[in-house]
């Protein structure tokens, strides 16, 4: 019936009396880069926790390809494919790049009870999988702390994948990364999905959003103000969409009347 | 201008190939974290060598002699080690070390247990100290500098209080008698490899008593367990999934549990040997001295910490070595030994271990940010 990987219907989630989000909706498609919009208390974090299995949904249901479920950890939706990497990345930067990439997740090998850390393995695995983004890891048992931002966001969307992710939630990705490191992100978030996976992609930069995305959902006060395609929206009418943009009108005309009257 | 830079800048961080050859051997062995251990070591050595050298520092009494004490201070420093990197400490180490001492003497005096009983008893009373140690930490979140500098008093004073309340003194001896013929002492109590050293005595290699027996009688117990846990605690480390856990639980705790690290039970497992190792260091030598004193393993702990920090740990937690705190224990043990061949008056031993810990954690904390900043 239909062909969406992940649908998220009519999301709610309250804490006591506090709405957190209400009715949001969103559904995925492989290979689809969806973007989702909001400026601070939007209620992003709320969404993306929900999505990854922290917060259970009061009301509104998760289809994952065609079967509804219900998330009761952060490990059920992993085990469905539902892979969130946050803003943390969940990397420490004193371990080395393979022990980062295969961390709680190591591959074995030798005789029961003498399991040993198959470290030979996942050095090549972790060395292979970053050469495949265009990362040249000179030597995947340097430290993560000496690698760049982006070379980091891109070791955990990789770590993601490599174990099973069908649906990337990325939680702000390219918020504390320059210009260039952030198009290199941006690039292998593209590539990921031509690969057939879904992404939903939260930030609150529409510059880094609209390129990429195919489709964008904005989230105000923690209600959604509706999923466009991307040719039925401009980035103007995007970023005017957003909490900031009715506001900075205002600001720019309170700013003129200052200026007006200074100048009196 | 600035944006210029910083496209340049970018650009080597994602093209890579030139620097490929600049990593040399010896860059990989500069970010080991006992490289500091194993020079400082190998001077320590150098310098004994020059001021000592003809004083039978370095007979094979002499050698047994600074081994044993190293050994000693490098199986509570080993667990030390092992802790720190999984991000915590442990202040009651030392504490543990006495509590288990009458754990031992006790049942075995007092209530007619035999001697392999009251052993098991002790490791077991460790278990669950290390356990409830563990458990206060993950569980309340609070720093286990406190929560252990609490178990400090209360095993200390426990132990005094208890032993006093069925003794009446502060000291229980006469367990030598029982070591003969136990099942379990042995393995604590032990020299290994006499005939090499009797043989070496019939050679007239080395330094015989006027009775004919060597005065080396042997490899003291002490030295085959710290040689074992560093073997063993390395290849845990280097080699097992657990190890990976260990650093990864040590380096960034949330990072770790979002990933699927069991971070509580490795943490509570390490105070666990801590506690074991402190346990272990008291059988030794409840066994060797054939009595348990209250006030055994007095600030212990805090050694084993100095020399898991010469050995290269970060008090931070997440990097370190096993092998670099035994090179540290070597390195206290064979000065704790060495001074008395020289004219220095051995009070200045402290000053030393002052000195040596400040310089190491200075160095760690240069490696450390050699390693985490980014180029």
């Amino acid at each position: 019936m239909s062909d969406y990987l992940v649908q998220f219907n009519n999301i709610s989630k309250f804490f006591g009396k506090v709405i957190a989000l209400k009715d949001v909706t969103m559904k995925l498609k492989k290979g689809e880069i969806m973007c989702l919009l909001g400026d601070n208390g939007a209620g992003k974090s709320t969404l993306i926790k929900t999505l990854a299995g922290v917060h259970r949904p009061d009301e509104g249901e998760i289809i994952v390809e065609e079967k509804k479920t219900i998330f009761d950890s952060p490990k059920d939706a992993l085990d469905m494919g539902i892979a969130t990497v946050y803003q943390d990345l969940a990397l420490v930067s004193l371990m080395s790049v393979t022990r980062n990439f295969f961390m709680g997740r190591e591959p074995m090998k030798g005789p029961p009870f003498f399991k040993t850390f198959d470290i030979e393995k996942a050095n090549k695995i972790a060395a292979e999988r970053m050469g495949q983004i265009g990362i040249d890891v000179r030597d995947p048992s340097q430290a993560v702390g000496t690698m760049s931002g982006g070379e980091r966001q891109c070791l955990a969307i990789s770590r993601a994948i490599y174990f099973g992710a069908k649906v990337l939630v990325l939680d702000e990705p390219t918020s504390a990364l320059g210009v260039h490191q952030a198009s290199v992100v941006l690039k292998y978030i593209v590539k990921a999905a031509s690969q057939g996976l879904a992404v939903i992609l939260i930030t609150h930069n529409v510059h880094h959003a609209y390129p990429v995305g195919n489709s964008f959902t904005v989230l105000n006060r923690g209600k959604s103000l509706g999923t466009y395609e991307k040719k039925d929206i401009s980035r103007e009418k995007l970023l005017s969409m957003m909490a900031g943009g009715e506001e900075l009108n205002k600001l720019e005309v309170e700013l003129q009347e200052m200026n007006r009257s200074s100048a009196n | 201008m600035s944006k210029k830079s910083k496209s340049i800048e970018t650009k080597t961080d994602f093209n890579q190939d030139e620097r490929l050859k600049k990593v040399s051997k010896l860059r990989l062995l500069l970010n080991r974290p006992e490289l500091g251990a194993l020079g400082g070591a190998i001077l320590v050595f150098i310098f004994f060598g020059i001021v000592a050298g003809d004083t039978g520092m370095f007979s094979a009494y002499g050698v047994l002699n600074f081994l044993d004490v190293s050994a000693n201070l490098g199986i509570i420093a080993i667990a030390a080690a092992m802790l720190m990197i999984g991000g915590e400490f442990d202040l009651s180490i030392g504490s543990m070390i006495g509590f288990a001492g009458i754990c031992i003497a006790i049942p075995a005096i007092y209530w007619g247990w035999p001697l392999w009983m009251s052993i098991i008893f002790a490791f077991s009373m460790a278990v669950l100290v290390g356990y409830f140690n563990g458990i206060l930490v993950v569980r309340t979140g609070l720093p286990s500098f406190i929560v252990t500098l609490a178990m400090l008093f209360i095993l200390r004073g426990a132990t005094l209080a208890i032993t006093r309340l069925i003794t009446g003194r502060t000291q229980v001896p006469g367990l030598r008698v029982l070591i003969e013929d136990d099942p379990l002492a042995w393995i604590f109590a032990t020299d290994i490899f006499k005939w090499v050293f009797t043989w070496l005595g019939s050679m007239n290699l080395i330094a015989l008593r006027t009775d004919g027996t060597p005065l080396a009688t042997g490899i003291p117990p002490s030295v085959i367990w710290f040689i074992a846990l560093a073997i063993i605690s390395t290849w845990i480390l280097m080699k097992t999934r657990y190890g990976n856990w260990i650093f990864a639980s040590g380096g960034d705790k949330n990072g770790a549990n979002n990933v699927g690290v069991p971070v509580g039970r490795v943490k509570i497992s390490l105070f666990i040997g801590t506690a074991v190792a402190a346990t272990i260091f008291a059988t030794i030598q409840v066994l060797d001295a054939g009595s348990a004193d209250t006030m055994r393993g007095t600030l212990k702990e805090l050694e084993a910490i100095a020399a898991a920090v010469v050995g290269g740990c970060l008090l931070t937690g997440g990097y370190g070595s096993a092998i670099g705190a035994a090179f540290g224990a070597l390195i206290f043990g064979t000065v704790s030994m060495g001074i008395f061949y020289t004219d220095v008056d051995t009070d200045w031993f402290k000053v030393f271990l002052g000195a040596m810990m400040l310089i190491a954690v200075i160095f760690n904390n240069y490696i450390r940010r050699k390693v985490t900043e980014s180029k």
